[in-house]
């Protein structure tokens, strides 16, 4: 019976997940179904990457970090920076690309622990200075770029290991993708970019990764015990201040990355940043705040929402007493994410894997 | 010899003065059990020794040297466990795991195991549960056990009865009993049998100031002062 009480949250999270797909399933075509669900996959995994970091953050430190979309969006910067930097112009597109995700991600570790060791960590008994003040990096950050690389958004090419166009293209499965590279696959008939199927498999890599962190390494251990009680953890003998150091570099590292693998998908811009931010911030809500699985689950969701959002807006809702399809606003879809972070909250209050304070 | 001192402190919580001036010794090898009404300071006092509280004035000295104001981490480092009176231990974490964090070298857990088994047989059984799931006793058991896992010297323990079956609190003090022999503890505690029981020394606490102090002994045959101070008959 406890073992039951305990699974409630997966129990929950399993039928929403289920109930969710299936009632957006049965409105499309199967291949067009699976062209949206891998859409909001791959949006899901963007997401996941900013909001693993935040979720890590937040559960450790209780610092809500509004400088969060800014590392995101400068490590996209970077990241392309470092892609077209004209001493690198001899290399191919692929080693450019993976030495762009390093930096991007590196980049913003490093500069993640500047910033929690330089302004987070005097705030740390003061939580609505350290809002106001992650949230004045991200003007501050913004203003920076801008002065750097100026107002006009860019756009990052796909790495060639991803942007195949020859006569066998699209790939019919993956194998002859790993032979061809094409840009896209066909999944049930229907092309698909080959490159978000990348980003979604960084995604599950980046969560297996952490995952692995915190399972099976003392550190992680340390992690998940200062997220119950980071005094205890201290009263223990451990420097849990290094620990917060630690997590806020290797949240901030994901941000980077995430930066960096978005931008040959939605291109790196001034508002990428705030866009990725508000989308994390609703995912790890829905998820259950300091949850890094919820973290994850939330943003799979919100991925989802989004796409079939989108979809359901392109498509129309035909409603069985009217002859003529309602069409929707773009709105709805953005709307979307918040609707289901409303009913999450009305069922769970404390999210799908938060614990109840 | 003593282990610990603690000269004088005056501890503050906001802006109340918890602690003034309080003044205890601890002597290597002894249980000395820290005794006094609710709200009378004693948890303070543990939390100032452990380094999760910083006196403002006064010196704490653990084995000559001075640790007042320093980091917990840095106090607990130098060889002090600390069992707090909620347990504090990690509900989301298994037993293994628990132990685990309190290693302060590789091998710590390894050597101290049987020891530990021993001690609470309930944790071998238990071993893959999680904290959360242990009833109250065993995770007392879990929060004694984990300040076992590194060499500590001195342990702080706080109310290890509280909210436990007398049956249960009679395996505690037998386990008391035991690591007592090769280490030394600074116990709080509100039950005077309890105490009386284990410890060799005493201090009590009144109002933030050490009202009384001496042998184990003496006091149990001082019944105006227990029943002054203790609130016991």
């Amino acid at each position: 019976m406890k073992q039951l009480k305990n699974a409630q949250p997966a129990l929950i999270t399993g039928a929403v997940v289920i109930l969710f797909l299936l009632a957006l399933f049965g409105r499309f075509e199967p291949k067009v179904a699976v062209s949206v669900l891998l859409s909001g996959l791959t949006l899901g995994a963007l997401y996941f990457m900013m909001s693993a970091g935040l979720s890590l953050i937040f559960g450790l430190m209780d610092v809500l970090n509004f400088a969060h979309g800014f590392l995101f969006m400068l490590g996209a910067y970077v990241g392309l920076a470092l892609f077209n930097a004209p001493f690198l112009a001899g290399l191919d597109s692929n080693l450019r690309f993976v030495l762009a995700l390093v930096a991007g991600g590196a980049g913003m570790a490093v500069l993640g622990a500047i910033m929690e060791w330089s302004l987070i960590r005097p705030l740390y008994s003061r939580p609505i200075y350290q809002v106001l003040l992650t949230l004045g990096l991200t003007f501050v950050g913004g203003e920076a770029i801008k002065a750097i690389w100026g107002t006009a958004g860019f756009f990052m090419p796909i790495p060639a290991f991803f942007n195949g166009n020859g006569p066998n293209c699209p790939s019919p499965d993956f194998f002859s993708f790993f032979k061809d590279n094409c840009s896209s696959i066909l999944i049930l008939g229907r092309a698909f970019p080959s490159y978000r199927l990348f980003v979604i498999a960084l995604g599950l890599a980046m969560f297996f990764a952490v995952i692995l962190l915190l399972r099976k390494t003392r550190l992680g251990i340390i992690i998940r015990a200062g997220v119950q009680d980071s005094e205890m953890v201290q009263a223990l003998g451990i420097n849990v201040r290094r620990v917060f150091t630690l997590v806020f570099v290797i949240g901030a590292g994901l941000a980077g990355i995430g930066g960096v693998a978005a931008a040959p998908f939605i291109g790196v811009n001034l508002g990428i940043g705030q866009e990725f931010l508000l989308q994390a911030f609703i995912s790890i809500v829905i998820g259950g705040m300091g949850s890094f699985s919820g973290a994850a689950i939330g943003a799979l969701l919100v991925g989802l929402a989004r796409a079939f959002g989108d979809q359901l807006v392109l498509s129309g809702i035909q409603l069985p007493f009217m002859t003529e399809m309602i069409k929707l606003s773009p709105s709805i879809a953005r709307a979307s994410t918040v609707i289901i972070m409303a009913i999450v909250l009305l069922i769970r209050p404390a999210g799908l894997l938060g614990k109840k304070e | 010899m003593n282990l610990l001192e603690v000269n004088s402190i005056d501890t503050y919580i906001g802006q109340s003065h918890i602690l003034e001036g309080v003044s205890l010794a601890v002597p290597r090898g002894s249980i000395t059990a820290l005794l006094g009404r609710n709200g009378a300071g004693k948890t303070t006092t543990l939390r100032s020794i452990i380094g999760l509280l910083a006196p403002r004035n006064g010196k704490i000295l653990f084995d000559g040297a001075e640790i007042d104001g320093k980091p917990a981490y840095v106090v607990a480092a130098k060889g002090i466990g600390y069992v707090p009176e909620n347990r504090a231990i990690f509900k989301a974490l298994t037993v293994e795991e628990n132990l685990i964090i309190a290693e302060r070298k590789k091998g710590d857990l390894a050597r101290h195991t049987d020891l530990i088994f021993d001690l609470f047989p309930d944790l071998r059984t238990f071993y893959k549960r999680m904290g959360g799931n242990l009833s109250g006793g065993q995770q007392q058991m879990l929060a004694i056990a984990r300040a076992l896992v590194p060499d500590n010297s001195l342990l702080l323990i706080d109310e290890p009865s509280e909210g436990l079956a007398p049956i249960i609190v009679e395996g505690i003090v037998n386990a008391l009993r035991k690591l007592a022999q090769n280490v030394t503890v600074l116990l709080v505690e509100q039950n005077f049998q309890m105490a009386a029981d284990l410890a060799d020394r005493y201090a009590i606490l009144d109002d933030g100031k050490v009202a009384a102090s001496g042998l184990m002994p003496d006091l149990v045959n001082d019944r105006a002062t227990i029943s002054k101070y203790l609130g016991v008959n």
